[in-house]
């Protein structure tokens, strides 16, 4: 075809030098990004005190945020597709309280039993919200802060004033959170493992990416033939669903459980996944990323921990790292973006 | 040229006395259409003629209340988009639909992306079929490119490459070249005879009727939702199209009235801008309309946008009376009387949420206010003042502006601009997207505006346009001022060729 | 040109082309006539089908809820309980308002409370007097509002995420003053202000600075120059910059303005409670929001008025005065605030696409003769929920 050789001559931007390569690293610099911020804490940290580099204390911060992680998988997925969930605190609360209820109440319940509870209580408290959103096209944030309290009244409306602590319940339960897995604790091998199910599953499967093409283009995606409506209710369904395994496990590792179980875990759920670099507006970010978030706030607050900086520093100090992690954000964005427009005509 | 299609085949896609309406809009009556193998179908009409509505009833975006819609002669029903894409049929749209997060491989196959045995997405081949799909195009893109920052142009090929990654087998392009420089127009041109030879229906939406006779072996005309005229493109001539499509003689535009050009207004310096423009210098005076010409993307808008103070230019001077002046928001612009009719109506020029009233007080707030708070009995005797010069129809003061015509939204957004007393306007696509009435109903008020005093700056895609209604003609292409000429001077040619950049190396 | 008067006269005569256009009349007079009338009777009939009809429906089943609960509730004593509990929410909430319908919101509000009255009660603690405190207090309420303005309006940060930031930061900055410690020995010339209530009356005192602050924002949001600005931005941020709105320098305002309301109901809550801790108010955004929102305010900004909110923060007040008054525990009203908040907008959009289902029937059924009025939206089955949501709000 003649017009090909006038194309490439033309050279209007489309395939540049290094092009490629400049495009793979914009995909991964969030990721990358995290890690450096990551080796830096801990070069610091471990300069000041050694028992910070202790194997010990790594499993210990992960075993710190394995239960947030998981739920943190499922609110990538709902962010993903440009909506959110406020409600996983309550979920989380729920079931944590309804488990550990019905274990104090008929204690020769099998443990898996009460796993497929917690995940089907959760599911069910995952589905309204999808039907909410997908089919009562109630924004998600107006209809998850919603059910933030609703599921937290009923909560409470259960609990009744009561609570369940670890003497209640039978210790197969308990050993849930204590036990180990080829030598590592249980919770850090269940959160990885999800983490990893669901990267993969994000990456190769066709839902997996509509998800992406959903949060980044809802017009572009209804055009093309995707059920927006379906996925939506589908990311919602998974987010109840982690969320309730990770009540489950809340209940085990916490033992001691009443109403107000795993309030306020919403926001240091959203807090992991942003600074994992998922954009709050959807269509872009990964689950490697949100859990990279996950540890790196874990780090700093087990390092504050360890420089025996008061308890009371760790929340400022959570709080500033959001904000530095967005500002370095938009920060690199806006030089990528001028970086990929430089020389370009408009 | 070929000729039309033989009439013996069984037509691809077929629709028979297809009628939707929305509310009390009739917005198709009774209308046929077919579309065969290899041919490239024009559908033609002034804006609000239906065409839209027929394009989404193709794409399964609309039902058709009454009508068949058939199918290789068999009657379907689309339900959704899905269903018009797993029948054959694809969309290319004006303002290409993509997801802007997703590298191109990705927007070319999503929704049915190549997968292995077991169910996976198959990456290698994905990325192998897209690179072969685009070079079978004759095209270079690089499909590892997030699709955010492509330009339009490579848009469309992406949805283009889309279409027949699905085996489409029906083609529609809607309004493909609006926003096209005539090279892209070409290239796209090439690509559609490709498809054409390749036994794909097109069905080519346009209202630029000399790409339809170049392209289309057949033309219909649609007119107030009803089907005017099916007829081979050799029957026709574009004067007779025309025709058909406004139902009566096209009266000529309007040219510019005479009017005293007075002393300078604005002066621009050697204003640049990196990457963007460089090097604009012009003046515009008093009662004169200085049309400003030039491809999409020629940096024509840019220049607006800093002398109306939303960019900042790095170097040169903008006058104003003489006296130079610095310009660092659209206050400032106001401030020196400059006003600015956005190219986006809908998204720039108007709060579409807002009543015709509270859109033309927008920007003088302060003037219908006393203590900072609004006096609505001012504000409505402001906005009904300028509804009434501007002959603003179609709803009450105090209704949204959504609810109106593209041609009275125009007049709102000039309301608006008047209201604020300017010296000097800058005009950019005023008639774009609006119908033929209501363009020579924009034509007269700008011209009338300049007989008044108003220095106007008149931004346009146009050529005819731009022709008939400037004192002077300014041409930029690629950022740079490539012609001056004076009313006399200025012909269809040598704009063209100053906006082509061909004048320069003749040089 | 410069002088108005030399477009004055409507010369722009038409020629035959017009011929296109619908030969309306000129809408102008009609709407100078609809103007001087009001139009007293169709507003009315607008108004019953306002979202504020709505809450004003919603308010009377509460109050009738309240008094079928409990013999006390229709007291004036209660009446007084019931307003004093909701004031540092019903504070916040004005300022709320504003910024969420100029498209934004500000989660950190509850935060900067808890550190206000942490300020309060640390720097009165360690002798500086209390005019002074309460002066230094407000000022770091309106730098809180600064940092988050500024990271929204300078850096380009959605506020959801600025704010969600803030919220820890400021929250752990109060921990960082006074730890778990409490003050709370305020003079009672302070605490009276908080317990207190007009003499003579049972008015509490919170209640008197809610009503002028409520009067202002209302003058400000409905009436103003700066309140059009605000709907502008939040219905078309770009076509507010077109205009020469300042559009940046107004939110920046707004963020500022809620830093400021919400260290003043720090100063509230600290006098109401007479206790300065770090967790004071720990929660309560989501309770502002929530009342915004149920108020009508449109979630995407650009709709929403404030005597909606009032009466939302009305019926909140009753429902959960009443509930209490029953024994149900804050906990558990907590599922009648989630399921108000639900339904009011599940429900009015449930029955919307009821509608447009029964329309398009009728549209089918009817054929080309039948007529709807003109200028009736086109029903658009593309639009996606944030759309739906908008239209929503622009109903009300």
């Amino acid at each position: 075809m003649s017009t090909t050789t006038t194309r490439v001559e033309e050279s209007r931007g489309r395939v540049r030098p290094g092009g490629k390569r400049l495009v793979a690293l914009v995909g991964r610099v969030r990721e990358l990004g995290l890690i450096v911020v990551l080796l830096v804490i801990v070069a610091l940290v471990g300069l000041q005190t050694p028992r910070f580099l202790t194997p010990g204390n790594f499993e210990q911060i992960l075993l710190s945020i394995a239960i947030l992680a998981i739920v943190a998988v499922g609110e990538t997925m709902v962010i993903l597709t440009r909506n959110v969930d406020l409600s996983v605190g309550s979920t989380v609360g729920m079931t944590a309280f309804v488990c550990a209820d019905v274990l104090k109440n008929h204690p020769q319940t099998p443990v898996i039993l009460i796993i497929l509870l917690g995940c089907a209580l959760g599911a069910v408290l995952g589905a309204v919200n999808g039907l909410i959103v997908a089919l009562g096209r109630v924004p998600a944030i107006v209809a998850t802060l919603g059910t933030l309290y609703l599921y937290r009244g009923l909560d409470s409306y259960i609990a009744g004033g009561t609570q369940v602590s670890a003497y209640d319940v039978p210790d197969s339960f308990l050993s849930l959170a204590t036990t180990h897995i080829l030598g590592v604790p249980a919770l850090i091998v269940f959160a990885a493992a999800i983490a990893l199910i669901f990267a993969y599953l994000l990456r190769a499967t066709r839902t997996g990416r509509e998800l992406y093409a959903l949060g980044s283009n809802p017009e572009a995606a209804r055009l093309a033939g995707l059920r927006a409506e379906r996925l939506i209710f589908l990311t919602f369904l998974l987010c109840g669903l982690l969320s309730g395994f990770a009540g489950v496990l809340w209940g085990a590792r916490f033992a001691t459980v009443d109403s107000g179980a795993a309030t306020g875990l919403e926001l240091q759920v959203i807090a992991a996944v942003v600074v994992g670099g998922v954009n709050i507006f959807g269509g872009s970010g990964t689950i490697l990323g949100a859990m990279l978030g996950a540890i790196v706030l874990g780090t700093i607050d087990n390092a504050l921990t360890l420089l025996k900086l008061s308890q009371f520093w760790l929340q400022a100090i959570d709080g500033a790292a959001i904000l530095a992690a967005v500002t370095l954000d938009a920060l690199i964005t806006r030089w990528l973006q001028h970086r990929l427009r430089g020389g370009r005509q408009r | 040229m070929e000729v039309a299609a033989p009439q013996a085949a069984v037509p691809v896609i077929e629709l028979v006395g297809v009628s939707k309406r929305f509310g009390a809009i009739q917005a198709l009556k009774e209308v046929d259409l077919s579309l065969y193998a290899g041919e490239v179908h024009a559908l033609v009409g002034e804006n609000g003629a239906g065409k839209s509505t027929l394009v989404k009833i193709l794409a399964g975006v609309h039902r058709p209340d009454r009508g068949l819609l058939k199918i290789n002669g068999e009657a379907v029903e689309l339900r959704s988009p899905a269903q018009a894409q797993a029948v054959g049929i694809a969309v290319i749209h004006q303002e290409p639909t993509l997801f802007p997060d997703l590298d191109v491989a990705e927007n070319v196959f999503m929704g049915h992306q190549p997968r292995d045995r077991l169910g996976r997405i198959d990456w290698r081949r994905m990325y192998r079929e897209v690179e072969q799909l685009l070079q079978s195009l004759g095209v270079e893109l690089n499909v590892y490119l997030p699709v955010r920052g492509l330009s339009v142009a490579d848009r469309q090929l992406v949805e283009i490459a889309r279409a027949l990654s699905q085996d489409a087998r029906v083609l529609i392009m809607d309004e493909p070249t609006a926003s096209l420089s005539p090279r892209e127009v070409e290239d796209l041109f090439t690509i559609v005879e490709q498809l054409r030879a390749r036994q794909v229906a097109i069905l080519f939406v346009s209202h630029r009727l000399e790409e339809v006779f170049r392209l289309a072996s057949r033309v219909t005309v649609l007119r107030d939702g009803q089907r005017v005229i099916t007829a081979p493109a050799q029957d026709l001539t574009p004067e007779e199209t025309v025709r058909h499509m406004v139902g009566r003689e096209l009266a000529a535009l309007f040219p510019k009235e005479e009017a005293a050009v007075g002393e300078v207004v604005l002066e621009v310096r050697h204003l640049s801008r990196a990457g963007v423009f460089r090097d604009v210098s012009f003046q515009l005076r008093r009662g004169e309309i200085l049309g400003l010409a030039g491809l999409v993307g020629a940096g024509r808008t840019e220049v607006a946008r800093v002398l109306f103070g939303i960019d900042q230019a790095e170097s040169g001077e903008i006058l104003v009376d003489g006296r130079p002046v610095s310009i660092r928001s659209p206050r400032d612009a106001m401030r020196y009387g400059i006003a600015y009719v956005p190219e986006d109506r809908h998204q720039q020029g108007l709060v579409l949420d807002f009543s015709i009233a509270r859109n033309i007080t927008l920007s003088i707030l302060q003037r219908v206010a006393r203590f900072s708070l609004i006096r609505s009995r001012q504000e409505l005797k402001i906005a009904a003042d300028y509804a009434e010069r501007l002959r603003v129809r179609g709803g009450r003061l105090t209704q949204p502006v959504r609810a109106l015509s593209g041609g009275n939204q125009q007049k709102v957004v000039l309301g608006k601009w008047l209201a604020t007393e300017p010296r000097i306007l800058i005009l950019d696509e005023p008639t774009r997207g609006i119908d033929i009435g209501a363009k020579a109903e924009v034509h007269r008020i700008i011209s009338e505006l300049a007989a008044r005093g108003l220095a106007i700056l008149l931004i346009s895609s146009e050529l005819p346009e731009i022709l008939a209604m400037s004192d002077r003609v300014l041409v930029m292409h690629e950022g740079c001022v490539t012609g001056l000429f004076s009313r006399t001077e200025a012909d269809q040619e040598k704009v063209m060729l100053a906006a082509t950049g061909q004048n320069r190396q003749s040089r | 040109m410069s002088d108005s008067s030399e477009v004055k006269q409507p010369a722009l005569d038409l020629d035959a082309s017009s011929a296109a256009a619908p030969s309306a009349p000129a809408l102008a007079k009609e709407d100078r006539r609809a103007a001087a009338s009001g139009g007293g009777l169709a507003r009315l009939l607008a108004w019953m089908r306002s979202w504020e009809a709505l809450l004003l429906v919603l308010l009377v089943l509460a109050l009738a809820l309240g008094s079928a609960l409990s013999p006390y509730f229709l007291s004036l004593s209660n009446f007084s309980l019931l307003i004093s509990d909701m004031m540092e929410k019903a504070l916040m909430a004005l300022t709320m308002t504003l910024i969420v319908i100029a498209g934004e919101i500000d989660l950190s509000v509850a935060s900067i409370l808890g550190l206000a009255s942490v300020v309060l009660g640390y720097t009165w603690s360690h002798g500086l007097p209390l005019g002074l405190a309460i002066a230094l207090v407000l000022l770091i309420g309106a730098l809180c509002g600064l940092v988050n303005g500024l990271a929204v309006t300078r850096l380009g940060l959605p506020s959801l995420v600025v704010t969600l930031g803030t919220l820890a930061l400021f929250r752990g900055l109060a921990y960082v003053v006074m730890g778990d410690q409490a003050v709370s020995n305020f003079p009672p010339a302070f605490t009276n202000f908080g317990f207190g209530t007009v003499p003579g009356t049972l008015i509490p005192w919170p209640f008197v600075l809610f009503v002028a602050l409520a009067l202002i924002f209302s003058l400000l949001l409905h009436r103003s120059t700066l309140g059009r600005q605000i709907y502008a931005i939040g219905s078309n941020k770009e076509a507010a910059r077109f205009a020469g709105i300042r559009v940046d320098d107004i939110k920046l305002l707004l963020f500022v303005l809620s830093g400021l309301v919400a260290a003043l109901a720090g100063v509230v809550f600290t006098a109401r409670f007479s206790n300065a801790r770090a967790d004071n108010a720990l929660g309560f955004e989501l309770d502002v929001v929530t009342i915004v929102l149920l108020g009508g305010v449109n979630i995407f900004g650009g709709s929403g008025s404030l005597p909606g909110v009032v009466l939302s923060l009305l019926i909140i007040g009753v429902l959960r005065n009443a509930l209490g008054l029953a024994d149900i525990s804050g906990d558990i009203q907590n599922i009648a605030v989630g399921a108000l908040l639900i339904l009011s907008v599940l429900g009015p959009n449930v029955v919307r696409r009821l509608q447009e289902a029964a329309s398009r029937r009728r549209a089918a059924d009817n054929g080309p003769a039948g007529g709807l009025a003109r200028g009736a939206a086109l029903p658009a089955p593309e639009e996606t929920g944030a759309a739906r949501a908008r239209e929503r709000g622009q109903r009300h």
